[in-house]
């Protein structure tokens, strides 16, 4: 029999329990579990436009998984997906409706854009960090409310919409990533071009992670930081790097949910994306492919819980609950650990 | 510049509060060697539990279901600090993602209570706490205008908790023993104290503290739970990095940062700050606290053992 890697095994362990936690709350407010689970995941599956929906919300999760995981592999705790995805967001967003390119070009300046200004944000904890040894985890809570109140200011001043003072104005049509084909195919589903630019990522991170001097050197510098000096790797400028790196993965989230998903940006949120991405890459054991596979298990989440609400009555917030245990339970992964070995040992003690 | 003073001093004390007491929380837990970075959801629990206390008392009880309602919330932040503390403490977790967990575990339980308790995710209560002249202090030229007039009994509740907390980490055994966990876990393990214990404590302590700040939120300014404390927690957590995990470090950390949130929201009415543009206002506490881990980068006054799970006969 093949064995089952273990990252797979933890992950399924934690999604488990999560489940059970969430199972726990529906029946806590008087409903039934099995009701509820069966209409949140036919509320992301039951038709093309839906599983479109629920792709489309994954797409934005991949892109801050694989931000959130690409610092870890370095060994940084990037709490700033939200913040570098709201700037990329806003970025995106002002190039597409304030330059006047023909669409294909405006696209391209679009995304870049995103992608930049999330380099950008990421890049001040990278040099923090690097020079001062200020911790990752602080100066990206920071730079998070510095992007929440910079948006909070921008916006109604340089793109305020007609009526509402709280976001920009709707992009028209031409300068969204919404495209009338892949619009059409899923009869009006909200999945849109940064799928593409997800999958792109999704194979590039894992080539240069795995297949580059780059990557290595990314990771043995996460791995053990002296030994990574030891060996002559300019460990200062990995870190920065990495940061950057991160920093622009979550911008082109943001491009991906503000120009693609939705239409236009709202001020005062700090989207949720950007914490869901910790939960993606944690539960994807900051693997590429494991990010995909989460992004797309917690996708589903969120685009099944509004049809569950429906239904059911029960509020939608049990899949924000549900990823929050989860990811509660992946950093308890030793007491999963235990737990399994327990098992397997009782298992050998029957067997004999 | 006086009128200005006075006239805004009591909303910065508002402000300076709940972000006092949540940070002097963090204090207890990060010098018994565990990192918070869960206070911005233990507010929002002691938030919770404070308004739904309050609301679903004030009908027979009126105003005397506030006191009931601010001991909720510290009961409540304490108790759901209890994961963070099994996680980071017995199960040697990643602390920043344990912490992570509870923050957005806090904000999404919370509404989805508050959801099928009212029918909308907010919690309404018909009062809180009434500001208050202190007879007598409030007559004290200058200061007593300051600093006795138009209070609120969070307020001193706070400070006394701050002189307590002070003399019990610094003039008593116990709290020797609680900073030694977060100094030297090993060194003060071979002087029999239990480790595990004083970390549980400082946890807490923490949770405990932090669900007041979300309950003093409750019935000082706001009035109305929403299911989120804007980031309050997460600026507390900068207040101790700015004090240097010190209490009236701390003290003057959180009152900084009340007086420039006050600031902020009252500059486009006040003509002399009008001229300063809203956001730089906004951004300005973060940026100062950017700028002080810098400073103190090379000097940094941080517990040593902070983050670091123990394990028992480690050396």
């Amino acid at each position: 029999m093949k064995r089952i890697p273990d990252a797979l095994l933890m992950a399924m362990a934690a999604v488990l329990l999560g489940l059970i936690a969430g199972a726990l709350l529906m029946l806590a407010i008087g409903s039934n579990p099995f009701e509820g689970y069966y209409y949140l995941f036919r509320g992301g599956l039951m038709n093309m436009q839906r599983v479109g929906n629920t792709i489309a919300l994954s797409t934005t999760l991949i892109l801050t998984g694989l931000s959130v995981a690409f610092a870890f592999r370095t060994g940084l705790f990037n709490i700033g997906a939200a913040g570098q995805m709201l700037i990329g967001g806003l970025c995106a967003t002002t190039v597409g409706l304030l330059v006047p390119l023909p669409r294909p070009i405006l696209l391209v300046v679009m995304v870049l854009a995103a992608m930049l200004g999330g380099a950008l944000w990421g890049s001040v904890p990278g040099l923090l960090k690097a020079k001062f040894n200020v911790h990752e985890v602080v100066a990206t809570i920071m730079m998070n409310w510095i992007a929440y109140w910079v948006v909070y200011y921008f916006v109604p001043a340089y793109l305020k919409g007609q009526f509402l003072e709280t976001e920009s104005r709707v992009l028209p049509a031409a300068s969204s990533l919404r495209t009338p084909w892949l619009t059409d195919l899923f009869n009006g589903a909200y999945l849109n071009m940064g799928l593409f630019i997800a999958i792109a990522m999704i194979i590039i991170i894992r080539f240069l992670l795995n297949r580059t001097t780059f990557g290595y050197e990314l990771k043995a510098v996460g791995s053990n930081r002296d030994a990574a000096l030891f060996a002559g790797i300019q460990v200062n400028r990995s870190i920065i790097l990495s940061m950057v790196i991160a920093g622009g993965l979550a911008g082109l989230a943001g491009a991906s949910f503000y120009t693609g998903y939705s239409a236009n940006i709202q001020i005062g949120v700090l989207p949720i994306q950007g914490f869901d991405g910790i939960a993606v890459a944690l539960l994807g054991a900051n693997n590429p492919l494991g990010v995909l596979g989460a992004a797309l298990f917690f996708g589903l989440l969120h685009a099944g819980k509004g049809f569950m609400n429906a239904m059911t009555g029960i509020p939608p917030e049990i899949s924000d609950t549900i990823i929050a245990t989860i990811i509660y339970f992946t950093a308890t992964s030793l007491l999963i650990g235990r737990a399994l070995d327990y098992v397997v040992r009782r298992k050998k003690k029957g067997g004999k | 510049m006086w009128d200005i003073l006075i006239q805004i001093f009591p909303y910065a004390v508002a402000y300076t509060i709940p972000l006092l007491i949540t940070a002097l929380g963090g204090l207890f837990s990060e010098r018994s060697g565990v990192v918070n970075i869960g206070l911005e959801g233990l507010m929002v629990i002691g938030y919770f539990c404070t308004a739904i206390t309050i609301m679903q008392l004030q009908p027979e009880l009126g105003s005397s279901a506030v006191p009931i309602g601010l001991l909720m919330g510290f009961i409540g932040g304490a108790v759901f600090s209890l994961l963070h503390a099994f996680a980071s403490i017995n199960l040697n977790a990643n602390q920043v993602i344990s912490g992570t967990a509870i923050n957005m575990m806090a904000g999404a339980i919370t509404v989805y209570l508050a959801r099928t308790i009212t029918g909308s995710g907010n919690i309404l209560i018909r009062s809180g706490l009434t500001r208050r002249t202190i007879p007598v202090l409030s007559e004290i030229p200058v200061i007593g205008r300051l600093f006795f007039t138009q209070t609120y009994a969070t307020t001193w509740l706070v400070l006394a908790i701050l002189l307590i907390s002070w003399f019990f980490l610094y003039r008593t055994a116990f709290g020797l023993r609680l900073r030694a966990c977060g100094e030297h876990p090993a060194a003060a393990a071979a002087a029999g104290v239990n480790v595990y214990f004083m970390r549980y404590i400082g946890v807490m302590v923490s949770g405990a503290f932090a669900g007041l700040g979300g309950g003093t939120i409750m019935v000082t300014y706001s009035g109305e739970f929403s299911g989120s404390v804007a980031g309050l927690g997460f600026l507390a957590l900068a207040s101790l990095i700015f004090g240097q995990w010190k209490p009236f470090g701390v003290l003057g950390a959180t009152f900084f940062f009340g007086f420039a949130i006050t600031i902020a929201n009252v500059s486009q009415v006040i003509p002399e700050f009008a001229v300063i543009p809203p956001v730089i206002l906004r951004i300005f506490p973060y940026v100062v606290t950017l700028l002080a881990l810098v400073i103190f980068s090379k000097s940094s006054q941080a517990p040593k053992a902070v983050g670091e799970p123990y394990y028992p006969g480690q050396g």
